[in-house]
């Protein structure tokens, strides 16, 4: 049958060279983090086998994400495409440093929330499927963080959403169910809107591959007008819906402290940051003119959800809304780096993105730590901790002072990066927004500190007395704990009295996305 | 051709946006629905309609002799028909849950995990 058809020279249409074998570290976190999900689904059922089965591929995880960073600082962008179909008719994965600093990270705070699931995820949710909802969310985030196409984002898109809604409701509450119902209607409506610039991105270039998209714009010349600026539009919107930016955060603060503290350490960290990853490599490297076309009003939108994150934390007292609402702040620092948009500014917006991946899952995962000491999450409840474990008094205070973005810790330098880029930009306004709601968050924190920990007990103990520790939960604070969140302190020190690491990795992110010829050249050779 | 289908999809927009802002949850979810298909409407017709043109290349060319049907956005329309239709069945069962646990399908009345009396932090040290 074969031998009736014309012989074709297929090398117009397809790769036909061999993959480079380090090159297929491209899918390995996808590949990883499926199969680990399917097992890990098959033997559900054997709820004391889950942990070992899950930490075994969320560590191959790391490895996978350590050596595709390793590969990409060494020899550039890489791009790989599916069935071999030469760009754009092959779905690519393409992977820059942006997208594989950031895929480390988040693999590294899954490798530490693994830990953590172990003891906080009892053998009900285990057998619900904690483990493979953790792997199947790392390959949508994964899979988002890699991809070259942008229906192939939408696609990562919904297998992180459809795990998170799994990852939620697990536990079945009453509270889980109604902040699920908020957060899985919004967050689907946020993807339509995706869905729906996608389709018109379609209709007018006739093509889905991101970097063939980028060459097509800047073809056009003209500035973002007409459809261009719908499309732009709906893009802004549903990113920011994805990453609760100001006026669309609301599902955020109503489900993120519903489920299992993990789940939670989890989302903060990872969904948010997908948006924002999106938002930065839709609108620097696909749509740089709609970027300027729409800077002031990214600018305003940064400054509304910064303040909007800081002061809503000053209003809680539930440490777990608390935190949800600095969760948002962070994501408004974010947004101000890509509202300037100059190399510095969107290295600041990366070192903010990774800082706040890390420090949002340690604190939540310590607020898991001050729930099991005290029994409660209220400020008003909690109190003692620092006379009954200084140790861990003094972590949290660590962790306070990085979300704050105080020195020497992780949060101060992308801050330092992102005030200086505003005010070099002339927009003076955006960076004492940053100031302000760093401040804010000081006091927030501050407070959360002197309520939780220096203060004896409940309201009305005297200060610095130990909590009498219920014997039942003496061994619950075990090494157990103290490994991931030791791993997560450990790394916001780490990155800030050792900046300089990062400080070139997003600078190479940066100008990977502000000038994106690299990226192009890798997914269509040199031309 | 179209024009019509781009008015049919303007309506299809009008009627879930209208849904999606009423405060019953069935409401809400058949809006999400109808959202759903106006997107995939959208897709299709963004592909550009051609009729009765199959995309299939005969046995001594390389290319299409004439122009053809675009079979990409159908591929498009069909993968997005799948998730939505999987995440619309996961949000019917979800609401007949959060139905059952708060006893209400009025948004408003959904305070469960927001409490409109949550007390406010302690103020003074």
């Amino acid at each position: 049958m074969a031998g009736s058809y014309p012989s074709v020279d297929v090398s117009a249409a397809m790769v036909t060279q061999p993959v480079a074998a380090g090159d297929w570290l491209v899918v390995a976190p996808v590949l990883i983090t499926m199969i680990g999900g399917a097992l890990c689904l098959m033997t559900r059922k054997n709820t004391d086998a889950q942990p070992k089965l899950g930490m075994i591929f969320l560590s191959l995880l790391v490895f996978a994400n350590v050596g595709l960073l390793a590969r990409v600082l060494d020899k550039g962008v890489i791009t790989m495409v599916m069935g071999g179909w030469l760009p754009p008719f092959g779905i690519a994965f393409t992977v820059d440093a942006l997208g594989a600093t950031l895929s480390l990270i988040a693999s590294i705070v899954a490798f530490t929330a693994g830990l953590y699931g172990a003891i906080s995820v009892d053998h009900t949710g285990r057998r619900y499927g904690f483990y493979p909802f953790l792997l199947l969310l790392l390959t949508g985030v994964s899979g988002a963080f890699l991809t070259g196409d942008i229906f192939n984002l939408y696609v990562w898109f919904e297998v992180l959403l459809i795990s998170s809604y799994g990852l939620l409701v697990l536990g079945n509450d009453r509270a889980q169910l109604d902040g699920a119902v908020k957060y899985g209607i919004l967050n689907l409506v946020g993807t339509n809107l995706f869905l729906i610039g996608t389709g018109l991105i379609y209709g007018v270039f006739g093509t889905l591959n991101m970097a063939d998209i980028a060459m097509k714009v800047s073809e056009l010349g003209s500035p973002a007008t007409g459809t261009l600026a719908v499309i732009a539009a709906l893009y802004l919107l549903a990113f920011a819906m994805k990453a609760a930016a100001f006026p669309v955060n609301f599902w955020l603060p109503a489900s993120y402290h519903t489920p299992n503290i993990v789940v939670s350490a989890v989302f903060a960290g990872l969904l948010t940051k997908v948006g924002v990853y999106s938002l930065i490599r839709i609108f620097m490297v696909i749509m740089p003119e709609s970027r300027e076309y729409m800077a002031d009003v990214i600018s305003l939108l940064a400054i509304a959800t910064m303040l909007t994150g800081a002061i809503g934390a000053l209003a809680q007292t539930e440490l777990r809304r608390l935190l949800g609402y600095l969760v948002i702040m962070g994501i408004g620092s974010m947004l101000a780096g890509l509202a300037v948009g100059t190399n510095l500014a969107i290295s600041g917006a990366i070192f903010y993105a990774v800082h706040s991946i890390i420090v949002m899952t340690a604190l939540y995962m310590a607020v898991g730590i001050v729930a099991l000491l005290t029994g409660t999450y209220s400020l008003r409840e909690a109190g003692g901790i620092y006379g009954a474990n200084p140790a861990f008094a003094f972590v949290f205070l660590i962790l306070a002072f990085a979300v704050s973005g105080l020195p020497p810790f992780s949060g101060f330098w992308p801050k330092v990066m992102l005030v200086d880029a505003s005010f070099q930009d002339g927009r003076g306004w955006l960076g004492a927004a940053i100031l302000l709601s760093g401040f804010l968050t000081t006091i927030a924190m501050g407070r959360a500190w002197i309520y939780a920990f220096w203060r004896g007990g409940p309201e009305g103990t005297p200060d610095g007395q130990a909590l009498a520790l219920p014997a039942a939960q003496q061994g619950v604070f075990s090494a157990a704990l103290w490994l991931p969140l030791g791993i997560l302190t450990a790394m916001v020190i780490y990155f800030g009295l050792q900046p300089e690491w990062m400080f070139e990795l997003t600078a190479r992110g940066a100008s990977g996305v502000v000038e994106p010829s690299g990226y192009i050249r890798s997914v269509f050779g040199d031309q | 051709m179209e024009t019509g289908l781009a008015i049919l999809i303007g309506l299809f927009f009008t009627v879930a946006v209208y849904l999606l802002l009423s405060k019953s949850i069935v409401r809400i979810l058949l809006g999400i629905a109808i959202l759903g298909n106006a997107v995939n409407m959208l897709i299709f017709t963004a592909g550009r309609l051609t009729r009765e043109v199959p995309p299939v290349i005969p046995n001594d060319l390389y290319v299409p002799a004439e122009a053809t049907a675009n079979p990409l956005p159908q591929a498009l329309v069909l993968t997005a028909i799948v998730i939505s239709f999987s995440f619309f069945a996961f949000l019917l069962v979800l609401a007949f849950r959060a139905y059952q646990e708060t006893g209400t399908d009025d948004v408003n009345e959904m305070r469960i995990a927001e409490p409109k009396d949550d007390p406010a932090p302690p103020q003074g040290y």
